[in-house]
């Protein structure tokens, strides 16, 4: 018997070594994460120190027109406040239209849909998430701008010009409208998921005690539920936020991509990942290139920010329910 | 009076309890909507372009007809190899930790919470970092560079998957298998992550559904290439990057082609969803528990 188990040898060494390979695995998600933050600010310090932190506000005005021209890479005008409008443009415009959308898609999940449907209309929003940029950019191109420059636009001048918002000087339909209405549909499943995730977690005790009180289902979802789940739905928009911040493809085939501020809506736009995925490769100059890596870097450190008080928001929620798959 | 004024009231109530019912099934046939615009309009035009040249040829000039994405399929395929190759043990050993190790450790909530939050790092500023990373110091695009990006994109989705389905192994199992004298790092690679591979796998597909189709991270990594070419240290041809191509072009028959490689990748990406969703539908680790 003792010989045997000396012949097995002793495992406390393998152990040790497999233990400390998996910390290792581990750690590369840190390594990876400051990895690309050392990177990023490698790349971009020469732009830092040419262009400093104006770069993200200032603008270079043409003494002859007196009008600004923010980004010309070729005469050495930098400028990243109209991608920075762009980016916070649509994302804002396309919460404003998947948040009603997502709360309403995951209320009548949760707490009205019959059994039956239930799986198979999760699947669809899952399906949504799955569907990659660069198809729901194929389909803006061919269907949604048509569908926009020719009924949305005209209608939205009709009934909203009186804002001063939408007005009528780009006949393409590509712009910040087209781009949020594309972010709106490719933000929605993950606000709704985690929606129902959070609305899951309420216990349902809360739920039969507003019920047993007399209330109606909408007053039990209102005040047994979404009272209940509101910091959680609010870190769920919030990583809806986060993911439109970042979104490139889809928004760079449409938003029209004119380095330009305009105060209509339907005007064109660019966005800081566009900027980037379009003049990356065709950079002109090494500023040029450090500039858009500048670019990127402030897009890391922005969407960060966004994700951990997401995650924190919503694990204050989840917080003790039970792990879900997917 | 007052009975009146209750019935009043409570008519409104259940009128607007109606209202929001209706209001939430607007809601999601909304959502619904663009879902089934997307893919119907896709399988029209998409399977309509799908022939065999397009799975055996490589693209033609502009203006001659014809033409396939042979090249950007097998440059696809090397690019997700090289992917999984580094994301997967990287991910499955995160996982292993977070699970069998690390269990309600701080450090273990701390990894938790990176790999969420590198989750929704743009996909984009993933391009940049692999660029800095390895084009600038190679001083060349190179499918090498694009796999590595998409790659560094899989690790947080494998960590948190394997992580969750070693969760749901039963302690009895690993007692077992401890109880027997078996060493504990047999028990784990053998023991619990064996009981857990269906999920496990299925978890690798998902992120690898998930990668398939990004293009930003390859713009100026794997730079795309209209020839064949395997080598990893030359810019490499990718699905993505050539159905981006081909939407921008001004030609109906590259606007064609563009969908027809928009089907080819959704139908890997709802098949990999689908196999997912049908494994833990079904309890993946039935036989265990």
């Amino acid at each position: 018997m003792r010989s045997f188990l000396l012949a097995r040898g002793n495992s406390a060494f393998a152990d040790r070594i497999f233990h400390w390979l998996m910390v290792l695995c581990a750690l590369s998600i840190f390594a990876i994460m400051l990895l690309i933050l050392a990177e990023l600010m490698l790349r971009s310090s020469m732009a830092w120190h040419a262009l400093h932190f104006k770069f993200f506000f200032k603008a270079y005005f043409d003494p002859v027109t007196g009008l600004p021209n923010y980004w010309d890479p070729v005469n050495g005008h930098f400028s990243a406040l109209p991608f920075v409008y762009g980016t916070v443009v649509s994302s804002l415009l396309s919460l404003l239209l998947a948040v009603p959308l997502a709360i309403g898609v995951a209320v009548f999940i949760t707490e009205m849909c019959p059994g039956a449907l239930r799986g198979p209309l999760s699947f669809i929003t899952e399906l949504l998430a799955a569907i990659p940029s660069i198809v729901y950019g194929l389909w803006a191109v061919f269907v949604l701008v048509p569908l926009m420059r020719e009924y949305v636009n005209p209608a939205l001048i009709q009934l909203l010009g009186w804002t001063g918002l939408f007005s009528d000087e780009n006949p393409t339909g590509l712009g910040f409208t087209t781009a949020a209405v594309i972010l709106a549909i490719m933000i929605l499943p993950i606000i709704s998921s985690l929606t129902r995730e959070v609305m899951t977690a309420v216990p349902h005790s809360q739920r039969e005690a507003v019920l047993a009180l007399g209330a109606t289902r909408w007053e039990m979802i209102r005040m047994g539920v979404l009272r209940n789940a509101r910091i959680g739905i609010v870190g769920a928009v919030i990583l809806g936020l986060g993911r439109a911040l970042g979104e490139t493809m889809a928004v760079t085939m449409v938003i029209g991509n004119a380095p330009e501020i305009h105060r209509s809506l339907l005007s064109n736009g660019y966005s800081m990942a566009s900027v980037i995925a379009n003049e990356f490769t065709e950079a002109v100059s090494d500023l040029h290139r450090s500039a858009l890596i500048e670019i990127g870097l402030a897009l890391f450190i922005v969407t960060i920010i966004v994700n951990a008080l997401a995650q924190l928001l919503v694990w204050a929620v989840t917080r003790g329910a039970p792990a879900r798959v997917n | 009076m007052k009975v009146g004024e209750n019935n009043l009231r409570a008519k409104l109530r259940t009128l607007t309890d109606g209202a929001v019912t209706a209001l939430a099934i607007l809601a999601t046939l909304l959502v619904v909507t663009p879902l089934v615009a997307i893919f119907g309009y896709l399988v029209y035009k998409g399977a309509s372009s799908l022939n065999l040249a397009f799975f055996t040829q490589i693209p033609k000039p502009v203006g001659v007809a014809g033409g396939g994405m042979a090249n950007a399929i097998l440059g696809s395929v090397i690019l997700l190899a090289v992917a999984s190759a580094l994301g997967v043990p990287i991910g499955i050993g995160g996982g292993i930790f977070l699970a069998e190790f690390g269990r309600g450790s701080r450090l273990a909530h701390a990894i938790r919470f990176t790999a969420d939050v590198l989750n929704g790092v743009p996909s984009i500023v993933m391009g940049l970092a692999a660029y800095s990373l390895i084009v600038v110091t190679q001083g060349h695009f190179s499918a090498l560079a694009g796999g590595v990006a998409l790659g560094i994109m899989m690790v947080p989705t494998v960590t948190r998957t394997t992580e969750e389905m070693l969760m749901m192994v039963p302690h009895s199992v690993r007692e077992a298998a401890l109880a027997l004298g078996v060493p504990n790092w047999r028990s784990v690679l053998s023991i619990t992550v064996r009981t857990a591979s269906p999920g496990i796998i299925t978890g690798c597909m998902l992120a690898f559904a998930r990668v398939a189709g990004e293009t930003a991270p390859l713009i100026f990594t794997a730079l795309g290439n209209s020839f064949w070419s395997t080598s990893l240290n030359q810019p490499i041809a990718a699905l993505p990057l050539q159905i981006w191509l081909y939407a921008q072009s001004a030609y109906d028959d590259w606007h064609r082609l563009a969908w027809a490689g928009a089907l080819v990748l959704i139908a890997l990406i709802v098949l990999a969803v689908s196999l997912v969703r049908f494994v833990t539908s079904r309890g993946v680790l039935k036989g265990a528990s």
